[in-house]
C-alpha cells in the first residue's frame, strides 16, 4: 500500500470511529472529548506550530461558553446563531489580547496571556449577566436551523461532530498551507523569517486570532452540550489543562491534541471518585511529561514508526 | 474619609510589599536560570504553612519560623532544582515554566488534600501587637513591620547583587554562564544556590504574610498571576525596578479600592495592558 493510500485509509477509519462513537461510549462523554479535542487542536496551532505558549486560552473557551449560553437562554437565539455569537466574541477577544501580547515574546507572552485570562475571570465573576458564582444553568439546546431538535443526545452529538470536523479541517488545512509553513518558520527561527521579508507580527496575530476563535467554537459547543457555563471554564486551571492535553498527546502533531484530550477526559472520569487527588495527579503527569515524555503519545508513536518501518531517524524536538 | 483612603493605601502598600518580595525572587531566578518559576506562589504558601505547622505542632514561635521556614522550603527548592529543573536547562525555557506549573499543582493539591479549603489564622507575635494612632489613620504595628522589613530585605538583596563580589558573579552568570565557568566558577552550584535563595525568599514572604492573611492551600495560586503581571509591568531587567514596581502596583490597587472597589481586582491587568501599549519592554526593561 502506498503512503497516500495508507493515509486516506487511516482518516476514513477515524471518521468512521467518530460516526460510531455515540453508540460505543456515553454520548455526553464523546461530545465532551470532541469539544476539548477541538480546543486543544486550536491551542496546538499556536504552541505546536507557531511556538507561542498561551497560558490564557481558558478566556476564549469560557467567554464563548458564556456568550452562547446567555444569547440562547435569555435572547432566544437558535443554537447555530448562539454558537456563532460565542465564536465571534472569542475571535474579537483574541484580536484584542493577541494584539497586545505579541508585543512581547517568549516567556513574557505566557505571563501576559495568563494575566488577560485572569482579567476575564474577574469580569465574569463580577458582571451580573454571567450569574457570578452560580454560572449559567439550564441552557436550552433548541432546534438546529429550526428543524432538528437537539434535546436528543444523538442529534446533539452529530451537531457537535459536524462542527468539530469543520474546525478540525480548518486547522489541518491551515497547518499544511503556505501560511502554516511560515508559522513553522517563525517557530524555528524568527529573525530568519523576518529577514526573508515576512511580517512576523501579522502572522503571529493571525494565528492567535484563529486559535482564539476556534477555542471559542469549542467553548460554545461545550456550553450547549453540558447546558451550563461555569467559572471553571474561565479559570486558569482550564488553561493549564489544555497545555497538558497538547503536551501529553504530542505538540506539533495534527492528531496529538485530540489524543491528549481523550486521555485527559477519560482520566478525569476515572478519577472522579478520588476527589482532590485529581490536582496532584494532573501535576504529576505534567512533571512526568516535561521530564521524560516531551514528544507526547503521538510524537513517540510517530518516532517509533519512522524508525522501524521507514528507517528515518527521529528529528530532535 | 481620609481614614478610609489611608487605610486602603496601607493595605495596598502591604500587598505591594509581597509583590516586591515575590517578583524579586522571580527576577533573580529568571535572570540566572532562565526559568519562570510558576511554583513561586505554591512556595509562598508552603512558607506560610511551615510557620503555622511549626506553631501548631511544635510550639515554635514567629521569630524562629522566620528563619526555619524559609530554610526548610529552600531545601525543597534545592532538591527540585537538582533532581528535575536541572535536566531542562538546554531546552526551550517553556519547559521550565511547565515543570514548575506541574510542581505547583502537586504541592497545592497535597496541601489541599491534607487541610481542605478552610483557612487557619496565625497569631501576630506579641512584640508586634497593637497599633499606633497617627492622627490621620490607625496603624497596626505588625503591618508597619511588614512594609519596613520587606523594603529592608529587598534593599539588602539589591545591595548584595549590585555591590558585592558574590553579586558580581551572579550578574556575570546572568550575562554569560559559560564564560564564567571558564574562569573556574562552579556555575551549576551557583544555579542551585540561586534557586534555593529565590525560593527561600518566597517562603519568607509567606511567613510574613501568615499573620496578615488566612493561611490556606490556595493563598498563592492567584497571587502568582498578579506577580507575573507585576513582572510584565516592571520588566525583569533591573532589581530596583521590580521592587519599585511591586510597591507601586500595590499602592495603585489600594487607591482603586478606595475610588472604585469593583475594579480593584482587575486594575493590575488593565495596567499591564496600558504598559504594553505605551512601553512594550516594561517600565524598567531593556529589551524584549
Amino acid at each position: 500500500m502506498s503512503n497516500r493510500a495508507l493515509r486516506v485509509a487511516a482518516w476514513a477509519a477515524l471518521l468512521g470511529l467518530g460516526v460510531a462513537a455515540p453508540f460505543l461510549v456515553y454520548p455526553v462523554f464523546a461530545m465532551n472529548v470532541l469539544c476539548l479535542a477541538l480546543f486543544a487542536s486550536a491551542f496546538n496551532l499556536l504552541l505546536g506550530y507557531t511556538g507561542l505558549l498561551s497560558f490564557g486560552h481558558a478566556a476564549f473557551l469560557g467567554a464563548a461558553a458564556y456568550v452562547t449560553g446567555f444569547t440562547v437562554r435569555s435572547w432566544g437565539f437558535p443554537p447555530e446563531l448562539g454558537v456563532l455569537a460565542g465564536t465571534a466574541v472569542a475571535t474579537a477577544l483574541g484580536a484584542l489580547f493577541g494584539g497586545l501580547a505579541i508585543r512581547r515574546s517568549g516567556i513574557y507572552f505566557a505571563m501576559i496571556t495568563l494575566g488577560f485570562a485572569q482579567l476575564v475571570y474577574f469580569l465574569v465573576v463580577q458582571m451580573g449577566w454571567t450569574g457570578g458564582e452560580d454560572g449559567l444553568q439550564g441552557i436550552p439546546r433548541g432546534k438546529a436551523l429550526g428543524l432538528v431538535g437537539l434535546d436528543r443526545q444523538y442529534t446533539m452529538y452529530y451537531f457537535v461532530y459536524v462542527a468539530f470536523l469543520a474546525g478540525f479541517w480548518l486547522i489541518e488545512r491551515t497547518i499544511h498551507s503556505p501560511f502554516g509553513h511560515v508559522l513553522r518558520a517563525i517557530r524555528e527561527n524568527e529573525p530568519r523569517a523576518l529577514s526573508l521579508g515576512y511580517d512576523v507580527d501579522r502572522y503571529k496575530l493571525l494565528a492567535f486570532v484563529l486559535s482564539a476563535g476556534l477555542s471559542g467554537l469549542a467553548g460554545s459547543l461545550k456550553a450547549l452540550t453540558l447546558q451550563f457555563a461555569s467559572l471553571s471554564d474561565v479559570h486558569w486551571h482550564r488553561s493549564g489543562e489544555v497545555v497538558l492535553m497538547t503536551l501529553l498527546g504530542g505538540m506539533g502533531t495534527v492528531m496529538g491534541p485530540s489524543v491528549g484530550a481523550l486521555v485527559v477526559v477519560a482520566l478525569e472520569n476515572v478519577l472522579a471518585g478520588v476527589g482532590d487527588w485529581v490536582t496532584v495527579i494532573t501535576g504529576a503527569v505534567f512533571v512526568a511529561c516535561v521530564l521524560a515524555f516531551r514528544r507526547g503519545i503521538v510524537g513517540e508513536v510517530r518516532a517509533v514508526v519512522r524508525r522501524s518501518f521507514i528507517g528515518v531517524k527521529p528529528t530532535a524536538e | 474619609m481620609t481614614h478610609a483612603l489611608f487605610g486602603q493605601l496601607l493595605v495596598g502598600l502591604i500587598n505591594g510589599s509581597f509583590y516586591a518580595l515575590l517578583s524579586l525572587g522571580l527576577a533573580i531566578i529568571f535572570g540566572l536560570l532562565n526559568v519562570v518559576n510558576f511554583a513561586h506562589g505554591a512556595l509562598y504558601m508552603m512558607g506560610a504553612f511551615a510557620a503555622w505547622m511549626l506553631a501548631t505542632y511544635l510550639g515554635v514561635g514567629y521569630w524562629w519560623a522566620l528563619l526555619v521556614a524559609p530554610a526548610a522550603v529552600g531545601v525543597v527548592g534545592v532538591a527540585a532544582e537538582r533532581l528535575m529543573l536541572r535536566r531542562l536547562y538546554g531546552l526551550d525555557n517553556l519547559y521550565g515554566l511547565l515543570l514548575t506549573f506541574g510542581l505547583a499543582l502537586v504541592a497545592e493539591g497535597l496541601f489541599h488534600h491534607a487541610y481542605g479549603n478552610s483557612g487557619f489564622s496565625y497569631p501576630v507575635p506579641e512584640a508586634l501587637q497593637g497599633g499606633v494612632n497617627l492622627g490621620f489613620m490607625f496603624l497596626p504595628i505588625y503591618r508597619g513591620w511588614v512594609v519596613v522589613v520587606s523594603i529592608f530585605v529587598c534593599t539588602t538583596a539589591w545591595f548584595v547583587i549590585e555591590r558585592t563580589k558574590l553579586g558580581a558573579y551572579l550578574r556575570a552568570g546572568t550575562e554569560n554562564p559559560r564564560l564564567l565557568q571558564a574562569f573556574g566558577v562552579n556555575v551549576p552550584l551557583m544555579f542551585t544556590i540561586t534557586y534555593g535563595f529565590g525560593v527561600a525568599l518566597a517562603a519568607f514572604a509567606g511567613v510574613m504574610a501568615a499573620p496578615v492573611y488566612q493561611v490556606t492551600p490556595l493563598m498563592g495560586s492567584s497571587l502568582v498571576i498578579v506577580v507575573f503581571a507585576v513582572v510584565v509591568i516592571g520588566g525583569m531587567g533591573s532589581i530596583a525596578g521590580s521592587i519599585l514596581t511591586g510597591l507601586g502596583v500595590g499602592l495603585i490597587e489600594g487607591l482603586t479600592k478606595f475610588l472604585y472597589p469593583e475594579a480593584s481586582s482587575v486594575v493590575v491587568f488593565v495596567l499591564m495592558a496600558i504598559v504594553l501599549l505605551v512601553r512594550p519592554a516594561g517600565l524598567f526593561g531593556r529589551t524584549r
